[in-house]
């Protein structure tokens, strides 16, 4: 080491400065995670504040709520939220069930199969599909998929393509990325060990897969899957392009249905604050940030139970 | 522990509750001032200046007119700033209503939409008329005109196929607006009579982009989009007469063709300031004669 630099260092070390002893790193770091719980928390306390006011106003019609009837000029209104709530775990569920074996599958490739040229190659392309926006993927869904559906499916009803497997199948698409690579990370994270051993014993290796691979990795898996599907569930625009928005409870594959998302964002401009109408709004983005914080509890559950080697 | 969790609880919404007007009223800070200094009074164009800062809300039907017209106004008075933004008619009632805006744009009479003594505290002010036009995808061919009645028919869903009012063999796929949307209330009114859609058969979409598309890429489809949007899509769609009267800005102007309506600016009380002054220049001919029929609409005077 030269003298310039052992000088240098000295300068650093030996000589505190004011700012030093401020110690401004750790302040800042600690003011990002205080502001980040704070605005969190704020966040809940206003959107609960707000979705429980239908039922502090009086002549609000508020038991309405657990209704499957969404009328809201009727007289009396009627603001069932029931379509909306089974519509966006109708979308949510076929899209997890189509995605799941997909991305499991493809993480299973990249992590135990794949050439490390064809990693090189899988890699970067999932991280593109993260990046696209989603009002590309519902332009395309409207462009192409919904078209497409509508000109070879009529037959079996598919009559205008707008519909629940339409939504769902952008959604799979959607989240195949996030399930993939929370997977991969969840199957590198099993020790080479076990798998050494397991081939030792003379498996195959899609034995060492099915047999050692999958349950050592199954709580990550889980977790893969959960965050998927909260992703999904809050998917706002993509999905309001395809699924035709009809307030009616889901009916079938083939049909129209509305989601959550979709009706907060048809009917969010045009309603008045402080109207139940609006109200009911409120009490729909509150719903859905129960089905997010359900969600996140499940994954911390299951990350408890994770076992650690 | 309770008590101080309550506390907790009521700081918190209270402070969320500010972070979010300050966010709303951002842009509406400070206000024209009521003095009314009318810096250059009587100038080129006709244009009373005022000096100061307003913004105006709502109506996406209404925002590229008032976008324009701000525009122009701004360039003629230096001094003076116009803010205009979306939000939908309802948010700009609000707005209004509550002081995030010093004007709100609607679609819709305040009363069809407010209590009526928030209702009565919004003074009208009719800049414009804007209609709209009953469309459908140009594989339905044979119809160009639809009575009142027969377009009742099809949508409360009595009639659902077009060879029913002269068309080809096609079942009509509705596209309609959601519940809240202005367009849908006008609608509603002017034409079906207060009759029901049959919104459970049909498709809800929510902008006149998002209309258009379904109608143009769904066979047998049929909606309603404002007249501005129709004349940018009449390539890839069919317009149609209402009781034989075909949608011009003429039509509109002189109450021939029924599906047009009075685009509102609400202001809380008498407007002043800024706000005044945008206001009767929305009315001053450069608006009226010129940008108005330019963008497709009507002026509020026939004979302006």
């Amino acid at each position: 080491m030269s003298t310039s630099t052992l000088t240098a260092a000295s300068r650093l070390l030996g000589r505190p400065r004011f700012l030093d002893r401020l110690d401004l790193p750790r302040r800042l770091v600690t003011a990002a995670a205080g502001s980040m719980v704070l605005i969190v928390t704020l966040m809940l306390g206003f959107v609960a504040w707000n979705g429980i006011q239908i039922f502090l106003t009086p002549g609000s019609n508020a038991g309405s709520v657990f209704s499957t009837a969404w009328q809201p000029l009727a007289n009396p209104a009627s603001f069932g939220l029931l379509p909306f709530v089974t519509g966006t775990l109708a979308v949510t569920m076929l899209a997890v069930a189509i995605s799941t074996p997909l991305s499991v599958g493809l993480a299973l490739f990249l992590a135990e199969v794949a050439p490390v040229w064809a990693r090189a190659v899988v890699q970067p392309a999932l991280e593109i599909f993260v990046g696209i926006p989603s009002v590309v993927y519902g332009w395309l869904g409207i462009t192409i998929l919904v078209p497409w559906l509508r000109e070879n499916f009529s037959g079996v009803g598919f009559t205008v393509g707008f519909s629940w497997l339409a939504g769902s199948l952008v959604l799979t698409v959607m989240i195949l990325p996030t399930i993939t690579s929370i997977a991969y990370d969840a199957f590198r994270a099993v020790p080479g060990d076990l798998r050494a051993a397991s081939l030792a014993l003379g498996t195959t290796r899609w034995q060492t897969i099915r047999h050692v691979l999958l349950p050592a990795s199954a709580a990550g898996v889980l977790t893969a899957v959960i965050l998927g599907m909260t992703r999904a569930a809050g998917e706002a625009l993509a999905v309001q392009m395809v699924i035709g928005n009809r307030p009616t409870m889901p009916t079938g594959l083939t049909q129209p249905l509305s989601t959550l998302t979709s009706q907060i964002t048809l009917d969010m401009g045009n309603t008045v604050a402080g109207e139940p109408w609006n109200q009911a709004l409120w009490t729909m983005s509150l719903v859905l940030l129960l089905i997010a914080v359900g969600f996140v509890l499940l994954v911390r559950w299951l990350n408890g139970r994770r076992q650690t080697f | 522990m309770t008590k101080s969790h309550s506390t907790l609880s009521a700081l918190t919404l209270t402070a969320a509750a500010s972070l979010l007007l300050a966010a709303c009223s951002g842009g509406a800070g400070a206000s024209g001032s009521a003095s009314g200094s009318s810096s250059g009074s009587a100038a080129a164009g006709g244009v009373t200046c005022a000096s100061g800062s307003i913004t105006a809300v709502g109506s996406t039907a209404l925002q590229p007119l008032i976008e324009q017209a701000a525009k122009q106004y701004q360039d003629a008075c230096s001094g003076a700033t116009v803010n205009v933004q979306g939000g939908g008619s309802g948010t700009g009632l609000s707005q209004v209503l509550s002081g995030g805006a010093n004007i709100g744009n609607s679609d819709i009479f305040a009363e069809e939409k407010l209590k009526p003594a928030d209702a009565t505290q919004l003074v009208d002010h009719k800049v414009v008329k804007q209609g709209w036009v009953m469309v459908v995808n140009p594989s339905v061919t044979g119809v160009t005109n639809l009575t009142k009645d027969q377009a009742t028919q099809i949508w409360t869903g009595k009639i659902t196929n077009w060879k029913d009012v002269g068309g080809s063999d096609a079942p009509i796929v509705l596209v309609i607006r959601p519940e809240s949307s202005g367009t849908r209330a006008t609608f509603k009114k002017l034409i079906l009579g207060g009759a029901t859609e049959a919104s459970g058969k049909a498709l809800t979409e929510d902008s006149n982009g998002a209309v258009t598309k379904a109608v143009e890429s769904t066979p047998g489809a049929t909606s309603i989009i404002g007249f501005a949007y129709f004349q940018q899509n009449k390539q890839s769609l069919t317009g149609l007469q209402l009781d034989g009267v075909e949608a011009t800005v003429k039509n509109m102007a002189d109450g021939s063709y029924k599906l047009a309506a009075f685009g509102h600016m609400y202001t809380k009380g008498q407007p002043s300031g800024v706000a005044k002054a945008f206001l009767d220049y929305m009315l001053s001919d450069p608006i009226q004669k010129t940008l108005v029929p330019k963008l497709f609409y009507a002026p509020v005077q026939p004979g302006s």
